[in-house]
């Protein structure tokens, strides 16, 4: 007899592939060009445009968008582009209700902003899909930079690099490049194979050399790279994950959310992966939101993310809230774990109800049990494997604004960096900027 | 409820909303399935002389303007005066006219420029029981070409000429329909009038090209790679419209002759301000090929709405309301001071109205780092182009100075009397009097 989500246990293939299809399909479909020019009718054109100032990589959202309204999606994709060269994931995969959209003129007026957005997909889509790279490589300079961590940051830093005319070797310590677009992004958000097909893309380049499977710390040390190359990038995000450090947390199906949400993506065959009956979340952010929609999508009956302050302190966006919501997801705050408890495998998970005061979380003393037959842990990740020497602070590598670290010739930036958010978007900002002042210290 | 039944010379109709003489009035079946929805008269489709129709192209006959959403906002077409059969248009106009002996139905004409083709057709088309005639001097393409149309409408004595024909040979009230092809429209409306026209009836369609195919470098609509000029209507076209049907309207050799508003009308306020420029009912074409002959009934609710709120018991007390508002430049009160203002409750802070007048007017407008934007009344010379530009309605507004108020751009006080370029010192006009 086949599974259903009431199966006990983890198991696979609890719905169709019919209905894993349905559930893994686009998440915002692509726009068609007269939604687009309606879309794109709606942008005021400001005058030094707030949305432009609240993407962190500055694209001219009036101008690709008026590019668009005149019938000219493949300018208006340059336009994006040649700020953000993974403005196509972006465009996916940006939290826009609280960057550019957020900050758009027509959020204040009428709670409605352009859709940037899905405009922003609408251009990218269109040259992607004639399958040309608008970009040349610049004349070479003979000078050769070693980047490490293809995720967005160093992809990004690798595109300018080459355009400046830079030879690049680009190190992952995984055997495929993309990062977490290719191993962390919700399904949803980037459907048919879309972060490879854009690594390929943006790889149309030339003189971008890649190196999978070489590890920093283990197959390479940042002393032979600083020996070997003119400079040295660092964009290895943060690899390592925080424990709940509670008691039980070792007992069986009690995973890592990157984990799950890693193998979700690398899945040929979604049908193929087990996924519990009662889920339980623990954590407050996108990751979180991502594990909890994605065990519903698979057929889990009962999901709950649990996050120990408030509701307006959980750092997934409103938006991702309301998303997880729609999809079944139960959201309890103001609980933290105390125990997890179960025989082998995890069985049931107990939290404490907490009250945020000035002088910080304090248990209540009430408890509440939740039953669990897989839990997922995602109160956050960190950095593992940087460099000895290297300076840091907060736990992450400490940087300038062009993202410089404390040792002469390396330059970090992404998630492994001090500073912005961890989003692809402040990765591909990073990578970029850190690979101009490359160019301007190397020449 | 007010009172919507209309008199347009002696004729009488229902409501004031007729369709316009074009392809919806061009057989028996649009045009009762148009008096079925409501409306409360037609011209129908312009009438040739006998024998063998004009023919039309085969090819497309249209082209558009259009906004994002794809609204039409402006239509052009190419099409001939009908290309049935004239004892078949007589026949059916004959039954529709006694099916519906309550609405108005006009005939539109259009034959050669002499006496004997006007003579030839007056009384066949009396024959139907049609209530009166319009005589099309508009049509800017094609017919034109042969001497008729737009070629007759812009030379005034031809109008002069032919309306004097037509008086003397029928007893239907004659309607003269005029071209806006013309740089003054009070020519033509004073020829008619002196010919003895019962009424004009304005806008025809503007000359134009609406777009031009870049890969086959040929104008639109394309007939086998070649286009020729059309005529425009729709809703961008409603404001050439509005003018001309003032000028006749307050012009002292045309003032009173009843007109016939026609040129974008698409809703009840469209036909509101015809009339109040003077216009005794509206015609409609574009609109009703748009959006199909419902229309009417947003036109007769809205109307009648509007109306009831003011007031006005009926269509005749509103005609040409605004016309005395209608004046020259050189009168207007140049004591008359205002200037912009901003709620800043309302600001989205877009800055549309900053760099509008930054770059292009009067720097005006202050920009602060927090994006606040306000008026600097020192250089503000109240041009309106900030309101213009605000997408939010009612943001911008334009205040006027009190009297005695000052003026912090000229520093001279505001006026309590009307002052205009007549008496203005900086007239020469003014000045050679005061020598
Ligand atoms: C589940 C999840 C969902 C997310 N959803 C969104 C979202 O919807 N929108 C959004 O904007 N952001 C989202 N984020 C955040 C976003 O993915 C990251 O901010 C972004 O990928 C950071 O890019 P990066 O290049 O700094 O690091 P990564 O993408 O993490 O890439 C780092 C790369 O370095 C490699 N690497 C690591 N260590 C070494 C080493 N020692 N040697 C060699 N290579 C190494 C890794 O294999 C990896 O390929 C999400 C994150 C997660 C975890
Ligand atoms: C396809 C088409 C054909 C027309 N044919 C005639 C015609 O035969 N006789 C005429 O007097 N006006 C003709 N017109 C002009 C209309 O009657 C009307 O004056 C003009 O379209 C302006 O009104 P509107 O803006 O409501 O369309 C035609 C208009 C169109 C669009
Ligand atoms: S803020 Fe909104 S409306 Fe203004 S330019 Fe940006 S996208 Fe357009």
């Amino acid at each position: 007899m086949s599974n259903s989500p009431f199966t006990a246990g983890v198991v696979p293939a609890r719905l169709s592939a019919e209905a894993l299809a349905e559930n893994f399909g686009d998440l915002h479909p692509p726009l068609d060009p007269h939604e687009a020019a309606v879309a794109a009718d709606r942008c005021y054109f400001c005058y030094d445009a707030p949305c432009v100032t609240a993407c962190p990589t500055s694209i001219d959202i009036p101008l690709f968008i008026r590019q668009i309204a005149t019938g000219m999606p493949e300018a208006a994709a340059r336009t994006i582009f040649d700020q953000n060269i993974l403005g196509g994931m972006c465009a996916r995969v940006c939290p826009t209700e609280t960057l550019c959209e957020e900050a758009c003129v027509r959020e204040a007026a009428e709670g409605k902003p352009v859709e940037i957005g899905r405009l922003q997909r609408f251009a990218t889509d269109v040259v992607m899909a004639a399958g040309t790279h608008p970009y040349r490589r610049g004349a070479p300079t003979g000078k050769r930079v070693a980047v490490v961590g293809a995720g967005p940051a160093g992809l990004a830093c690798a595109h300018r690099l080459a355009m400046k005319g830079h030879d690049v070797a680009l190190f992952d310590a995984r055997p495929k490049p993309g990062g977490l677009n290719e191993f962390g992004i919700a399904s949803y958000k980037t459907v048919g194979g879309f972060a490879q097909a854009e690594v390929d893309w943006l790889m149309r380049i030339g003189g971008i050399e890649t190196h999978f499977g070489r590890q920093l710390g283990n197959d390479l040390t940042l002393g032979q790279l600083r020996d070997g190359y003119d400079a040295v990038f660092l964009g290895i995000g943060l690899a390592g994950v925080n424990a709940l450090r509670v008691q039980g947390e070792d007992v069986k199906n009690v995973l890592d959310a990157v984990d799950f949400i890693s193998d979700l993506r690398q899945a040929d065959d979604l049908s193929s992966l087990p996924v519990g009956r009662n889920i339980v979340v623990i954590g407050g952010g996108m990751t979180a939101v991502d594990a909890a929609v994605q065990s519903r999508l698979l057929g889990a009956e009962t999901v709950t993310i649990v996050y120990r302050r408030g509701r307006d302190r959980m750092s997934a966006s409103r938006y991702e809230q309301d998303l997880a919501a729609s999809k079944g997801v139960r959201i309890v705050t103001n609980a933290q774990p105390k125990a997890v408890i179960g025989n082998g495998s995890v069985r049931e998970v107990e939290f404490e109800y907490t009250e945020d005061t000035p002088d910080g979380l304090n248990g209540t003393g009430e408890t509440l049990r939740i039953p669990a037959d897989q839990v997922f842990r995602a109160i956050g990740q960190r950095l593992e494997g940087a460099p000895e020497p290297l300076a840091l602070e907060g736990g992450k590598i400490k940087v300038t604004s062009s993202g410089r670290t404390s040792l002469q010739g390396v330059w970090a930036g992404g998630d492994c960096a001090a500073g912005g958010d961890d989003l692809t978007v402040t990765a591909v900002a990073e990578g970029r900027d850190a690979a101009e002042d490359i160019h301007a210290e190397i020449g | 409820m007010a009172d919507l039944t209309s008199e347009f010379v002696g004729i009488k109709s229902p409501n004031p909303f007729w369709l316009a003489s074009a392809p919806p009035t061009d057989k028996e079946y649009n045009v009762r399935r148009a008096f079925e929805a409501g409306w409360g008269g037609v011209v129908w489709k312009t009438l040739g002389e006998a024998g063998p129709p004009i023919v039309n192209v085969n090819g497309p006959r249209y082209g558009a303007v259009w906004g994002a959403d794809r609204r039409l906002l402006g239509l052009n077409n190419i099409e001939l005066i009908t290309d049935r059969p004239l004892d078949v248009n007589l026949r059916e106009i004959k039954t529709v006219k006694r099916d519906y002996p309550d609405r108005a139905v006009v005939v539109s004409l259009m034959v050669p420029c002499e006496e004997a083709a006007w003579k030839a057709i007056l009384p066949l088309v009396e024959e139907t029981g049609a209530d009166g005639i319009e005589l099309n001097f508009g049509c800017p393409h094609g017919m034109s070409e042969r001497g008729m149309g737009s070629a007759v409408g812009q030379v005034p004595d031809y109008i002069e000429m032919v309306t004097r024909w037509c008086k003397a040979n029928t007893r239907m009230p004659v309607i003269v329909k005029l071209t806006p092809n013309i740089t003054d429209i009070r020519y033509p409306a004073r020829a008619a009038r002196k010919g003895g026209a019962d009424a004009v009836s304005l806008i025809n369609t503007v000359s134009s090209i609406t777009s031009v195919d870049l890969d086959a470098m040929s104008p639109e609509p394309s007939i086998d790679g070649k286009g020729s000029h059309g005529g425009y209507c729709g809703p961008a076209v409603k404001p050439i419209a509005l003018n001309m049907v003032a000028e006749i309207a307050r012009d002292p050799e045309t003032a009173g002759l009843p007109i016939s508003g026609i040129g974008g009308v698409t809703t009840w306020r469209d036909a509101a301000e015809f009339i109040a420029l003077g216009a005794g009912n509206v015609q409609v074409c574009t609109a009703a090929m748009t959006y199909g002959f419902k229309i009417v009934e947003e036109m007769i609710s809205g109307l009648s709405q509007w109306m009831d709120g003011k007031g006005h018991p009926d269509v005749a007390g509103i005609v040409g309301r605004a016309v005395p508002n209608v004046t020259d430049w050189q009168y207007l009160n140049l004591n008359y001071v205002t200037k912009a203002r901003i709620d800043q409750e309302a600001c989205i802070q877009c800055g549309r109205c900053y760099v509008a007048c930054e770059d292009t007017s009067h720097q005006a407008i202050s920009m602060s780092p927090d994006r606040v934007f306000e008026v600097i009344d020192e250089e503000c010379v109240a041009c309106n182009l900030c309101v213009n530009v605000c997408p939010v309605e009612g943001c911008i507004t334009m205040e006027e100075l009190a009297v005695g108020a000052v003026d912090k751009r000229t520093g001279a006080e505001v006026q309590a009397d009307h002052g205009d370029w007549t008496t203005h010192p900086n007239n020469p006009a003014v000045r050679q009097a005061a020598e």
